[in-house]
């Protein structure tokens, strides 16, 4: 059973949406409930913020307009202005709101995260979430009261180096890497001064985050520098006689037969070719989902789920956030993950445990 | 391995900081790759004998469960390396997950009997206060992250390879003032990603558990092409490197402008030998940039040439210096 978290506790500055932090009288009859899974849900725009906290989340997270985050893609995010009603938004219903500042700041030029640590202080960020040790360190001294989280392009995955981040910067959580097995992070539980927040639903990186360059190998665009990932931008879908070509960076990363749905050309889920024989050599195109690990998750020790998918419309995040609301409420309750929200969520794409599953490696 | 203080104190410039202040320094990486021992100690021998380069980076990097064949190997290695006149730094491991793996690399820094490369933030931590290198696998990207390591001890840091020319400039006059030396990549195929999951493994349908050590067969890592059989990455185990291997041979003379005064060339199953022996050439002037790069292209035989990162465009391309300059 998890315990209280009391750090929790003191840190909210407004009333909890689901359980409080003791196990609860429940009623009569059901299992008493304890704090569930902290649901940290995405938005790309003010629309999905709203979506997302009218759908549950307890705590919502977003970036800023600019390279300052590791989704900057055409029209998505916010402005310091639309942050601040966001904000506002989401505190009146009980809801937090994480900005991440998680790009690596350009040498010589710190100026654009500097001034985004300053506006998400003033619209009134719960935490900011970051990765660099520049950043964190000018968080630390310029911003000591805000809540610093680490960003999984931190890629810290081990008690030592999650240690010099709380201890050098006074890291409160750690987003730990998709590289973990389950049994790695409930270790990790127990060895380390701060919380965990665990990737839950949506894309999943199959290398290291934070120190993967093959973006902007073939594109030059990088998630650490610019973030992005395989930018749109340079994507091209070709018809070429019965089939389509989906290329990036004018490498080809998958074909497509007549009528075959075609997905989008992340470079990590392309087919290539080893020793003349094609094969997703990374990985298949296929989402992360760990709904039917919740039990273990919370076993685990970990303190909030994160779902990808700050790029995807409000119809998207509202599904999944009501999906994962009841389903980490019925975890709460010690039931299992109802059946049906499984097939709500995944669509019928494929889906994996990733990295917590020690096969998968 | 066991602790040798007093050989480490003997020397006190022991990862060359101080010479590279002087005069520009040739480093070799580490062995990347899963190489057979007998091919190590003959690799290392003659680069003892024989290679122009200052400092010698060993151990391993990239996955843990190859690192009992090599660490019977170092002792011999630092040793055969030193009595060639070389600086000898330990490179350890980049992505570092389990218990075991976290106990082996904090072990082995702490008997280390020469300095420490930190290719991770934990050993980073372990090193704090002690004198060290900070590894391209960790991310300094800025001048803040410079300071950061530059407190807990590092006197030398290897950048990222993604970085462009004006942020190598920037980072240079940062690390002038603290003082760090920087070392950049200026040979070999670039790492470009590290993973907890095996892809050689998986391209022999075994899981890393049971990997049967199947990234030994590719000295060079196992070639992934496209669809339209284009080449395209190289393989390592957990490791994914580019299929193209850069070369700033004939961009020496302006990093040593910008500042940067070290240079890393990363082992290829190729004669590293000459390798090593054009670019210190080119360092002294005494081959021309454009000549270098092109004798140097008549080694390395198995890939072309990119310089795109420094460029300031995707790592994959090659821009000539004319291009560059229109």
């Amino acid at each position: 059973m998890m315990p209280p978290s009391p750090a929790l506790a003191r840190r909210r500055t407004v009333p909890p949406r689901a359980a409080p932090a003791t196990a609860d009288a429940a009623a009569p009859g059901t299992a008493a409930m304890v704090r569930p899974l902290e649901l940290v849900c995405p938005a790309g725009n003010p629309a999905a913020l709203r979506t997302a906290v009218d759908a549950g989340a307890d705590v919502v997270y977003v970036g800023f307009r600019d390279e300052t985050n590791a989704r900057n893609f055409p029209g998505l995010n916010f402005s310091p202005q639309e942050l601040a009603t966001g904000i506002a938004y989401a505190h009146q219903r009980g809801t937090q709101v994480y900005v991440a500042i998680n790009t690596y700041p350009a040498a010589g030029n710190p100026g654009p995260w500097h001034r985004a640590l300053g506006a998400a202080e003033q619209a009134g960020a719960d935490a900011v979430i970051l990765a660099d040790l520049g950043l964190l360190d000018h968080a630390a001294r310029r911003h000591p009261t805000m809540r610093r989280h680490l960003s999984v392009q931190a890629s810290a995955s081990n008690p030592a180096a999650i240690r010099f981040y709380h201890e050098m910067f006074g890291v409160r959580r750690v987003v730990l890497p998709r590289v973990l097995t389950i049994d790695e992070i409930a270790r990790l539980n127990t060895q380390i001064p701060v919380e965990t927040e665990v990737f839950a639903f949506g894309g999943l990186c199959v290398m290291a985050e934070g120190r993967c360059m093959l973006s902007s190998y073939v594109t030059g665009q990088s998630p650490n520098i610019n973030g992005v990932c395989s930018p749109a931008d340079c994507v091209r879908y070709d018809q070429e006689e019965t089939r389509l070509v989906t290329r990036l960076g004018g490498f080809t990363i998958n074909t497509f037969a007549d009528g075959e749905p075609a997905g989008y050309p992340t470079l990590c889920k392309g087919r290539f070719k080893l020793n003349g024989r094609a094969s997703y050599v990374f990985e298949e195109p296929v989402s992360l989902n760990v709904l039917p690990m919740l039990g273990a998750l919370m076993a685990a020790r970990v303190t909030a789920l994160k779902i990808e998918g700050r790029q995807r419309g409000r119809a998207y995040v509202g599904r999944v956030v009501q999906a994962f609301r009841r389903a980490v409420d019925a975890a709460a309750r010690g039931q299992p993950v109802p059946e049906d929200l499984l097939a709500d969520v995944t669509e019928g794409a494929r889906m994996t445990a990733g990295a917590l599953s020690r096969s998968w490696k | 391995m066991t602790a040798d203080p007093d050989t480490l104190a003997a020397d006190p410039d022991p990862d060359g900081a101080a010479a590279a202040a002087v005069a520009p320094q040739l480093t070799l990486g580490p062995i990347l790759y899963n190489w057979p021992a007998e091919t190590i100690a003959d690799f290392y021998r003659r680069i003892a004998d024989e290679a122009p380069v200052d400092v010698v980076y060993v151990g391993e990097v990239v996955c843990s469960k190859r690192a009992p064949t090599l660490e019977t190997q170092l002792p011999e290695v630092i040793d055969r390396l030193r009595r060639g006149g070389k600086r000898v730094v330990l490179s350890t491991l980049a992505l570092i997950m389990s218990e075991r793996e976290a106990a082996w690399v904090a072990e082995l820094a702490e008997a280390s009997p020469v300095i420490v490369e930190a290719n991770d933030v934990s050993t980073i931590r372990l090193m704090t206060g002690r004198r060290h290198v900070v590894g391209p696998f960790v991310n300094i990207y800025n001048e803040g992250g410079l300071a950061v390591v530059a407190r807990a001890g590092a006197t030398i840091v290897a950048l990222p390879s993604e970085l462009p020319a004006p942020a190598l400039g920037a980072l240079a006059r940062a690390a002038a003032a603290m003082p760090v030396a920087l070392e950049v990549q200026v040979f070999g195929r670039l790492p470009l990603a590290i993973s907890s999951r095996c892809y050689h493994a998986r391209s022999r349908g075994l899981h890393r558990d049971g990997c049967q050590f199947v990234c030994g067969d590719d000295p060079d890592g196992l070639a992934v092409d496209t669809l339209d059989d284009q080449p395209f990455l190289a393989i390592n185990g957990t490791q994914t490197l580019s299929h193209k291997v850069a070369s700033l041979i004939d961009e020496l003379h302006t990093l040593t402008r910008l500042g940067i005064r070290r240079f890393r060339l990363w082992p290829q199953a190729v004669d590293m030998v000459a390798v090593a022996e054009l670019h210190r050439e080119v360092l002294s002037d005494a081959l021309a940039p454009d000549a270098g790069a092109a004798r140097l292209s008549q080694l390395v035989t198995f890939a072309p040439f990119a310089n795109g990162y420094f460029k300031g465009v995707a790592g994959v391309r090659h821009v000539g210096n004319a291009a560059a300059m229109s």
